[in-house]
């Protein structure tokens, strides 16, 4: 049977002596996720500017629309991705199926629907007579606009922070478009997975050590983030 | 310009910049890319990477694995997103070939499948062949008394790989039809790798078709305590290959490493690497080097089996299917 306290020491021992297969995964890990969820929040926080500043017929349908796509299984969208980045697919001529840079677009559109849902409800709830104070005081609508930003600052970090959790923990779309290369494409997810299945579960379980800290040191910051609303507000004048 | 404006630009380009820094990376910075599309017994037993690790010590290359199932390999294949593949599935590969995405085909080792189940053996197919085991297995599962599906007495891979495929036709073998098996409630099909397959089989104390290779590994790191009940019989032979994608129907292919590489895979001193993996880790060979029999047509009866399950008209690759490079094929 297999030995969990052997299995779970030995796992240690990898963390511990710095073990650079081990640690080239976790790079890769934090480099692509990072990476993804600064593309999405590039091209994420304009869009949630537009849904939550603006009025527009059907505005309830779009943000319904970013709602639902948060759950979207990772596979299924891995699976398009394939089919698109693919040689025979439409952006087949770029090459990039099986690159780092694949990953990065794959995991940056999985993470864009959560980043946006996010985003938009905390600029939603600042209160709009901040924008007219601001235009008042003569500034012009992109100022104004900054402003909003500003005082929805804590809402629009977290929503950064879900996307980076979400994208860390995916498993479909770096598999398939990725390929699971190892040294190249592998990230936390697909190693264990591999690990798993060639039954070095060593490293499948350090591998799987290390994921959960991640992901709870992120869950820690947003909850101490949450409670220490005070941190994001410092330097901004009061009201 | 508006801030939204502004930010959706900066947004286009710090794309553009990703996409642009991984192409120039590829292509005027790391060496030449060869993606291997396998299946997953090659890699899981570690055999690819001391391949690999040989080659890339001597070729200024970089391998790429994937390692899937031999269906996906094919499928890979066919997209143009594999330069070689590697799989052993003789039915699919001579579909793979006669639709034009595959060529020079070569048989680069072979090994038998084997029939895993646990120690007791409740189904009682310890010293039976491959029919009178499977009829074994179909008999326990009709008499268990729980028919809810709760009860697993077989596990399949599920995943049309090559060993999928073998599977089926050993139920056809044997004279079942396979879509009504595989719907019986004492049937489980996982849609798994082998690893993921032998510890599902491991835990539901089931039987399943394994590669050899595979479950020596997880046998001999105590992963599983599943005893190989059947082995080493015609019917459960195991024959890998290796081809090279058509280069015609996508332009992007590295064919030329492609075809080093297999030439690589059929030289002498790599086939001896083949025949020695395992051996002194599990002291038993996981995997046999085909090269040599087949060359010699030597008079041992795993020259015949070879041939009868995996030549098409008479040849591991009829000369249609040929693409250059006669010596591999004297």
């Amino acid at each position: 049977m297999v030995d969990i306290l052997g299995g779970i020491m030995k796992a240690l021992q990898l963390i511990i002596s710095g073990d650079p297969t081990l640690y080239g995964i976790v790079y890769r890990s934090l480099f692509f996720s990072g990476t993804a969820v600064i593309l999405a929040v590039l091209w994420g926080t304009p869009i949630a500017m537009l849904i939550a500043l603006r009025d527009f017929r059907g505005k309830t349908i779009i943000k319904g629309f970013f709602n639902s796509l948060i759950g979207i299984p990772t596979v299924v969208l891995g699976l398009v991705l394939y089919l698109v980045f693919s040689k025979g697919g439409p952006l087949g001529f770029l090459g990039l199926l099986y690159t780092p840079a694949a990953i990065i677009l794959g995991e940056a559109v999985l993470v864009t629907p959560i980043l946006i849902s996010i985003a938009t409800a905390a600029i939603e709830a600042v209160d709009p007579e901040i924008m007219n104070l601001a235009k008042t005081l003569g500034a012009s609508e992109s100022q104004a606009s900054i402003t909003v930003l500003k005082e929805a600052l804590n809402g629009v970090l977290l929503s950064n922070i879900a996307s980076f959790n979400r994208a860390i923990a995916e498993l479909g779309v770096a598999l398939l478009v990725g390929g699971n290369i190892a040294g190249l494409t592998d990230i936390l997810t697909t190693a264990i997975s591999r690990y798993t299945q060639r039954g070095e579960l060593d490293l499948a379980i350090a591998l799987g050590i290390i994921l959960i800290v991640i992901v709870f040191l992120i869950n820690m910051i947003i909850i101490t983030a949450r409670k220490a609303k005070m941190l994001f507000t410092l330097g901004r004048s009061p009201q | 310009m508006q801030t939204w404006q502004k930010l959706l630009i900066i947004a286009a380009l710090a794309t553009i910049v990703v996409v642009a820094s991984t192409l120039v990376y590829f292509n005027y910075f790391a060496k030449r890319r060869l993606i291997i599309s396998t299946t997953t017994s090659l890699y899981d037993t570690g055999l690819l990477d001391a391949i690999e690790k040989n080659y890339e010590a001597t070729h200024a290359v970089d391998i790429n694995i994937i390692s899937a199932g031999t269906g996906i390999a094919i499928q890979h294949a066919q997209n143009g997103d594999a330069d070689v593949i590697l799989v052993h599935s003789p039915s699919m590969e001579k579909t793979f070939l006669e639709q034009g995405y595959g060529v020079n085909r070569k048989i680069i080792a072979y090994n038998f499948f084997t029939i895993v189940g646990p120690d007791a053996d409740p189904a009682t197919i310890f010293g039976k062949n491959a029919t009178e085991v499977l009829k074994s297995i179909v008999a326990y599962g009709e008499s268990l008394e729980d028919q809810s599906g709760q009860t697993k007495v077989w596990v399949s891979r599920g995943d049309n790989s090559g060993t999928h495929s073998k599977e089926q036709s050993l139920w056809k073998a044997a004279g079942y039809n396979y879509t009504l098996i595989s719907e019986e409630p004492w049937y489980a099909s996982v849609g798994s790798g082998m690893g993921d397959t032998l510890n599902i089989a491991n835990q539901k104390s089931a039987y399943t078709l394994s590669d050899i290779g595979t479950y020596l590994k997880f046998w001999n790191n105590d992963i599983i305590s599943l005893s190989a009940l059947l082995t080493e019989e015609e019917s459960l032979l195991n024959i890998y290959s290796a081809m090279a994608v058509n280069q015609t129907l996508h332009s992007q292919i590295n064919y030329v490493d492609a075809m080093n590489f297999i030439q690589y895979l059929v030289s002498d001193e790599t086939q001896q690497l083949i025949e020695n993996y395992g051996k002194a880790e599990y002291g038993q060979s996981f995997f046999y080097g085909a090269v040599q029999p087949l060359k010699e047509n030597a008079l041992q009866p795993i020259v015949s089996w070879i041939q009868s399950a995996a030549f098409f008209d008479g040849s591991e690759c009829p000369p249609q299917y040929r693409n250059g490079y006669p010596e591999l094929y004297p």
